[in-house]
């Protein structure tokens, strides 16, 4: 018959094809070598692509940037830190020349390979950063940089002042069904930490130390936390857009947010406010990383100097509602706007530093020794649980 | 006469000469580059699919690992919150299908059957017309009638009717793919409403059928190809969406695209994506089959 024919037919190619695609895909990629550290910023490439966290490419800093390097910026925003280290990896890595990567991402990016070592002789301004930021050890690790610390900051509880009153102390709010259906936190696994965080406050009996550091038990009990959450959630956002969409058309009043989220909503004129709780909250410190495989390595020093500025550190601090690594910028940012300086926390003292917990990602290894601790693999899928 | 035979023997000639003695040589001229893209990129892509199925990925390094496991599907099984996203994804699509069904066989009922010549035009215009815009567009212009302080609730409120909450959710979902999908239904319902032969409904009405009656017996079963051929777009293009539920879903909106979506672009799980995307080819294979039975494929 002939079908029959062409159905051996089919099978014949379908079968060569397996064979085939079994066949390759068995190279091995290499891994750069630490020691080979550039000596000086050789004339840019003219362009440059960066993987960022939205807020973070404005014009305000990038058109003057492009001008004065002749690097032109092609920025990507990745809605989470997951996103970013896939995003780098994405075919054979050589798509972006740099990531804004927080503290949850950058071990990974290391130990991936995935990003090389910078040279700090070649940013001046890194000798002006705060101590804590200067080697911290989810950016260098044995004392190689891999990056060059940018921002930090808090994640904060955002509410719109009209409809949530009393004004929110705590992060109860969030979880009690006070405001049910008009609730909205980020769609990304390390949300788990703000629960653990907040149960480390309100439930000591579960003995939790550290909110990234969990063992099973205590893992447990926050995502069980997060699924009585999940009723209460109008919508779990992906981007920081999602959420100030949301904000401004009334269908949340009340969620983890960014100070980004603030900053734009009070530049459009929508009633809202945001805190730490507290319980304290979460936070991040993100770092520039340099792909393993970038082609724009001299542009992506020359940006890296110029976001570690004191004037590009006070325009960001200001216009994202966060931290400058670079304690000369303070200064500026009071000549931008009057007491800047202050609310954005740029001359604190380390205490407050110290008091956000910082993301981190999740292993095995509890700090205390243990090995106990649920890795960020288990967080990724008990996340998928809570919001499947 | 022979010696204009002779003489037109050029090289153009003798090439056309040989393909018109072999009609196989024409068939293969004809079909080797759509042939070729076929394989190479349809069925090689399908080909590649299953087997990074059977692959994993290094949890630390990311990268691929490339031996023969059963754990994706294992983890597809056994995992109760992916069975509670298939069969999500498979309700909101056939929920879909459905509204559609009963939006467009009424339409194409009027505009074949009651609607002037010139009424004609204009109503399949205004079918094809929202196909011209981009369809981010569409779904967004929903998330903004939808939203709480949107279109629709200021409508409402100006009627007096108070105000609905169904915004970033599975009613929203629901609404905005019955609403995408419909060309795609009312297409091929209409081309076969187009060819019940008038003869038979007059027969019915002779025969003392009424209009519903005629409906039911008559036009029904003719139409129902057409039906089933729609319903394949609307339920293919509904199960592997994953824009509608990022844009219009709330919580509890997942749909078996976006975990694909998120394991390739996010967690960098493509042998995981690859086994959740057979999912729906074999739901859509078994749909195929049914519909075949119901004749779909003689109203394509």
């Amino acid at each position: 018959m002939k079908l029959a024919k062409v159905d051996w037919a089919l099978g014949a190619v379908l079968a060569v094809m397996i064979l085939g695609a079994s066949a390759c895909g068995s190279s091995s990629s290499s891994k750069s070598s630490a020691s080979n550290l550039p000596a000086k910023v050789g004339a840019g490439e003219g362009q440059l692509n960066l993987v960022a966290w939205e807020g973070y490419t404005q014009p305000q800093w990038v058109k003057p940037f492009e001008k004065q390097s002749g690097c032109q910026v092609h920025a990507k925003y990745a809605g989470s830190s997951d996103e970013m280290v896939t995003l780098m990896r994405q075919n054979g890595g050589n798509q972006y020349d740099m990531v804004s990567a927080s503290g949850d991402a950058s071990l990974r990016l290391i130990d991936g390979g995935d990003v090389a070592p910078m040279n700090v002789a070649l940013v001046p301004e890194w000798k002006n950063f705060i101590p804590q930021l200067q080697s911290p050890s989810h950016n260098t690790v044995k004392g190689v940089h891999y990056g060059i610390s940018l921002q930090w900051g808090p994640n904060t509880l955002l509410y719109n002042t009209k409809s949530v009153t009393p004004a929110p102390t705590s992060w109860a709010e969030i979880y009690g069904t006070k405001y049910k259906g008009q609730v909205t936190v980020p769609n990304n696994p390390i949300q788990i930490a703000d629960a653990a965080l907040y149960l480390s406050k309100t439930e000591p009996a579960l003995g939790i130390s550290d909110p990234y550091e969990l063992t099973e038990p205590q893992l447990n009990a926050a995502v069980n936390l997060l699924k009585k959450q999940r009723p209460l959630i109008k919508k779990y956002w992906a981007l920081a857009s999602d959420e100030i969409e949301l904000f401004k058309n009334g269908d949340a009043v009340i969620g983890a947010a960014w100070p980004y989220q603030y900053s734009t909503l009070i530049g459009d004129h929508v009633p809202v406010q945001q805190i730490i709780p507290s319980q304290g909250a979460t936070g991040w410190a993100d770092t520039w990383m340099l792909s393993a495989h970038a082609k724009h390595p001299n542009c992506a020093y020359k940006w890296t100097n110029w976001v570690s500025s004191p004037k590009v550190q006070a325009e960001q601090a200001i216009s994202y509602g966060e931290t400058p690594v670079n304690r000369k910028a303070c200064p500026l940012m009071e000549t931008i706007q009057k007491g800047s300086c202050e609310v954005y926390h740029a001359n604190a003292p380390a205490a407050y530093f110290d008091s956000i917990k910082f993301w981190r990602t999740p292993v095995a290894a509890c700090g205390n020794g243990q090995s106990n601790c649920m890795d960020y693999t288990s967080w990724q899928k008990k996340w998928t649980e809570v919001t499947g | 006469m022979a010696s204009s035979i002779a003489a037109s023997r050029t090289p153009r000639a003798r090439v056309s000469a040989a393909l018109f003695r072999r009609p196989w040589l024409r068939a293969v001229l004809l079909l080797s580059a759509p042939g070729a893209w076929f394989v190479l990129i349809y069925l090689a892509a399908l080909a590649l699919l299953f087997v990074s199925a059977l692959w994993k990925v290094d949890p630390l390094s990311g990268k691929l690992i490339h031996s023969w496991t059963l754990q994706n599907f294992e983890e597809l099984v056994n995992e109760p919150v992916y069975r509670t996203i298939a069969l999500r994804t498979i309700g909101i699509a056939a929920a879909a299908t459905l509204t559609d069904v009963l939006l467009a066989v009424p339409f194409a009922f009027f505009a074949v059957r009651v609607a002037s010549k010139r009424m004609q035009g204009v109503l399949f215009v205004a079918v094809l017309i929202p196909l011209w815009s981009s369809y981010l567009v569409r779904v967004f212009a929903w998330r903004l009638i939808l939203a709480k302080n949107g279109i629709l609730n200021s409508f409402l409120g100006g009627l007096g009717l108070g105000s609905v909450n169904i915004g970033y959710s599975n009613t929203a979902m629901w609404i905005v793919f019955s609403y995408i999908w419909l060309p795609f239904m009312i297409l091929p319902v209409w081309s076969s409403l187009e060819r019940v032969p008038d003869s038979l409904i007059e027969a019915s009405a002779d025969l003392g059928a009424r209009g519903w009656r005629t409906f039911r017996t008559v036009i029904f079963p003719l139409i129902l190809p057409g039906i089933a051929a729609g319903s394949i777009f609307t339920f293919a293009l509904t199960l592997g969406d994953f824009i509608t539920p990022t844009l219009v879903g709330g919580a509890g909106s997942t749909m078996i695209g976006n975990v694909v979506y998120s394991n390739v672009g996010i967690a960098n799980n493509v042998p995981f994506a690859a086994a959740f995307a057979v999912v729906p080819l074999i739901v859509m294979g078994l749909y195929l089959l049914l519909a075949r039975r119901l004749g779909a494929f003689e109203a394509l």
